[in-house]
């Protein structure tokens, strides 16, 4: 499949010039291509902010919600109809900071699905305040002394949780990206892409070139089944490690662990209710014998 | 009027009809004695109501169950206390008020010691612990009291035994044949000492109870859920509305159901528009503060036209309030709750039997305009029981509004009755585009104003459509009514029982179980009479103020309460009796 089956024609993108987003569009498009997905068989889930406007912006069926609020509609889709492929997709503020109940408990549900995020550490749709993985220090229109809260850790939170997939990316390396999406696509279970991205007009301190002189790729001495070692890495802050930090013992997902697929695989929207049954229960509280 | 309703307690005329109060301690058995008491009750053919209050604490305090037993249906709160079933010492200082001279007390005196409250009714001495203790086990006592109650009211031993085998069938046949022991130890024990006049009662009984399900509030609309279709349910657990994740929770496996508990509320509403997205057929159940967190995602199912059906059991607030206690006091927040303008709707059972039909009505009205729709109880509605005829079926439909999509396909195209076909992903040919941004027809975000106009008027014309469907106000009584007595949702029984009390061939009573938008014929109904009181269990009149918003016109007069407690029949009659012209 050619990565242009996604593409949506003439629109007009929201994005600055030069953002990071647009590396991660293209290469999520040759990601889904490249696995053969319809895009009829691919639902893209966000919540609010620059990077949450992806699925516009990619030929999928979409669902924009609420600030924060991407993985339980995500996880409930793929609980609906587990056939879809559902990647729940948006930036660090809504996914860390708005959404961090969520992010949490997601990991601890385990639903077959991807969870891409944009991870530029500043908001930009509200203008260039810090965001939960801002450095300490870092100087914006809010935090005028400098952030002093100690940076959200992704990566360490999903392996002290046992998620099922860890990974982080660099947006700028288009191929090692591409091979991460696909992985963490076709993994069972939840998986979390970390996707380090520069913010060109609210981040002048996390650019391209810092990130590339601060991340170095995990090379196969590294090994994603153990979560000791994984945690150790994802612990590293001077340089940033790239690649599949964590790889969990496989366990059930969440449409599985529903039980309503054990015996019948049609997704909840075919099925209608079985109103023998139903009488059958309703005689249980008349209570004869 | 309907006589044998009222206090006649005292008098030599048999009794058909008799209010049995259980009082203990949270983990004392209360629950256990009106478990079986109710079914022993309704198996034997009686009527029989139950509801409890109850404090929020899972050991210690005092909780207490009134029971009525009847030769007629039962279906209201009464105040009156017939019999009193004392479990510990503070039990009678809990229901002192109820205490009256012709209450009888069941109780073994150790344990209550001599409160002022007993002195001038009658006390029957059953020392159920003491019996319990000599049949080899403190923890009987519940049964001992069960068999007492039920010589007490003339229910005949062998159907106490029978019942109490069945109860506990799947244990041992030591510990079924200690039970039944203890239920025939209380009887004897009752049999043995003199009783008032009347006692043991004679009640009529009828088969017809016999084939009756016996159903509490949750049961009710967990059961219209199922028949709504319903096979999703996400909530986090609070109280009064836990109930109904638990039943679709335990019984949902045989349908289907997916049944989630979410880290939170805001996961609660977020999945269910999800599901409801994906074509599941999604609720959310939640009280108070839960479904204050959830306002945002109202919000969202209506800028996605998206379906949801939230059940909110309303417990008096504000904030954490009395988490166990009951109040109608959120009908203004599901009314106003979500920021922007979007129709609702928002339904309000009034019997049991309503429960079910509405709940199942409720899915189907969701799917069908698109809005989001209220099931709107309280915790006496969901606590209370009482025997009714089963649900029928035969009208049941699961109406599913989901089309096919083809390639061409746009989720917001824009129809004079602004209910765009909604398709789900992975169904047809299209994409299924929706954005809690304003939208183009397709689904994307635009900032096209002119758009924004069309799309506003689109959303609000499904509110005019669902019009159509306003299940009507029920009029009991007069159609030429002098006195018209308003009230909605969970009050319907006290109100009717209240007005019959009061004997007036002039007073009738309108009842809402949909509260909004609100019949047209509202204000019609109020102008024919020369006074209208509004009943409800709040402090600022809030379905009154909703009446006077929507319909124009102004009641008389407000019948409130708000402590947490339900109406009594009683009180409805007191209050009502100098508030009619």
């Amino acid at each position: 499949m050619e990565a242009n089956v996604f593409d949506m024609g003439k629109i007009d993108v929201a994005w600055c010039p030069g953002c990071g987003n647009f590396p991660i569009l293209r290469t999520l498009k040759e990601a889904v291509a490249e696995l053969a997905i319809e895009p009829t068989q691919l639902v893209m889930v966000s919540g609010i902010g620059q990077a949450a406007k992806i699925p516009h912006y990619l030929r999928a069926h979409v669902f924009n919600g609420l600030h924060g609020r991407a993985l339980p509609p995500a996880a409930a889709i793929k609980a609906a109809n587990p056939a879809l492929t559902v990647i729940a997709e948006s930036g660090d503020g809504d996914m860390y900071g708005e959404g961090g109940n969520h992010f949490i408990h997601c990991i601890r549900r385990n639903p077959d699905i991807t969870n891409i995020v944009h991870d530029n550490m500043v908001y930009g749709l509200t203008k260039g305040q810090a965001s939960p993985t801002s450095q300490r220090g870092f100087k914006t229109p809010v935090q005028v002394r400098g952030v002093c809260l100690e940076p959200f850790n992704p990566i360490a939170v999903a392996i002290a949780l046992d998620a099922s997939f860890v990974a982080r990316a660099n947006a700028q390396d288009r191929e090692q990206t591409k091979e991460l999406m696909k992985k963490a696509i076709t993994h069972k279970g939840y998986a979390l892409l970390d996707i380090l991205q520069p913010c060109v007009t609210f981040n002048k301190l996390n650019t391209y070139q810092w990130f590339k002189d601060h991340t170095y790729y995990l090379d196969d001495s590294h090994d994603p089944h153990d979560r000791a070692a994984a945690f150790r890495k994802a612990t590293e802050t001077e340089k940033l490690p790239l690649g599949v930090f964590y790889i969990s013992p496989e366990k059930p997902t969440f449409e599985e662990c529903t039980g309503v697929y054990e015996q019948d695989p049609r997704p909840l929207y075919e099925r209608d209710v079985d109103l023998e049954k139903l009488r059958g229960l309703i005689r249980t509280f008349e209570m004869s014998a | 009027m309907d006589g044998d309703l009222m206090d006649k307690s005292g008098s030599d005329e048999r009794k058909t009809e008799v209010s049995i109060v259980l009082c203990g301690q949270a983990g004392q058995g209360v629950q256990t004695v009106e478990f079986l008491l109710t079914r022993l009750l309704k198996l034997a053919g009686h009527h029989v109501f139950a509801t409890k209050e109850y404090m929020s604490r899972v050991r210690g305090g005092l909780n207490s169950t009134t029971i009525r037993l009847s030769d007629r249906p039962v279906q209201a709160y009464v105040h009156r206390m017939d019999i009193l079933v004392a479990l510990n010492k503070g039990a009678v200082q809990h229901v002192a008020k109820r205490i009256a001279r012709e209450t009888i007390v069941l109780a073994e005196s150790e344990t209550i010691g001599d409160a002022p409250a007993l002195k001038d009714c009658t006390l029957l001495e059953i020392p159920f612990e003491k019996i319990a203790s000599e049949l080899g086990n403190k923890i009987y006592s519940n049964i001992v009291a069960v068999g007492a109650l039920a010589g007490l009211v003339g229910v005949d031993l062998d159907h106490v035994r029978s019942y109490v085998k069945r109860y506990f069938a799947s244990k041992s046949e030591d510990v079924v044949a200690s039970n039944v022991k203890a239920a025939e130890a209380g009887y004897a024990a009752l049999e043995q000492i003199s009783l008032p006049a009347g006692f043991p009662l004679e009640i009529e009984t009828s088969d017809q109870v016999r084939k009756d399900v016996l159903l509490n509030g949750a049961e009710a609309v967990g059961l219209g859920a199922l028949a709504g279709g319903c096979n999703f349910i996400s909530a986090y657990p609070m109280s009064p509305s836990t109930a109904v994740l638990a039943f679709l929770a335990r019984h949902g496996g045989d349908f289907g159901v997916v049944a989630e508990q979410a880290e939170d509320e805001i996961a609660a509403i977020n999945m269910a528009v999800g599901a409801w997205y994906a074509g599941a057929r999604a609720m959310v159940t939640t009280s108070g503060g839960g479904f204050a967190l959830m306002t945002e995602g109202v919000s969202l199912a209506a800028m996605l036209e998206t379906p949801v059906v939230i059940h909110l059991a309303q417990r008096p607030g504000p904030a954490t309030g009395l988490p166990t206690r009951t109040e109608q006091g959120d009908l203004e927040l599901a009314l106003y709750a979500g920021h922007g303008e979007f129709p609702r709707i928002i339904l309000a059972p009034g019997t049991l039997e309503d429960g079910f039909p509405l709940t199942q009505k409720a899915f189907n009205l969701a799917d069908k305009y698109q809005v989001p729709v209220f099931i709107l109880t309280d915790q006496y509605y969901i606590d209370s029981y009482y025997n009714t005829p089963a649900p029928d079926l035969a009208d049941v439909r699961v109406e599913k509004h989901v089309v096919k999509t083809s390639p061409s396909y746009r989720r917001y195209e824009i129809v004079p009755e602004g209910v765009s076909p909604r398709g789900v992903p992975g169904y047809g040919d299209g994409l299924v585009v929706v954005d809690s941004d304003e939208h183009d027809e397709q689904g994307h975000i635009t900032e096209d104003l002119d758009l924004r106009v069309r799309m506003v008027d689109k959303r609000l014309a499904k509110g005019e459509s669902l019009m159509q469907d306003i299940v009507p106000p029920v009029l009991e009584g007069p159609e030429n009514y002098k006195n018209l007595v308003v009230c909605w949702g969970s009050t319907y029984h006290a109100v009717k029982e209240g007005i019959a009390r009061l004997g007036r061939s002039d007073t009738a009573m309108l009842h809402y179980k949909q509260v909004y938008p609100l019949h047209e014929d509202t204000a019609e109904y109020i102008i024919r009479a020369d006074r209208a009181v509004v009943v409800e269990g709040n402090a600022t009149g809030q379905f009154s103020k909703l009446i006077e918003l929507h319909a124009g016109v102004a009641a008389d007069d407000w019948l409130l309460k708000y402590s947490g407690l339900t109406f009594s029949a009683e009180e409805i009659a007191d209050r009502l009796k100098d508030m009619l012209s």
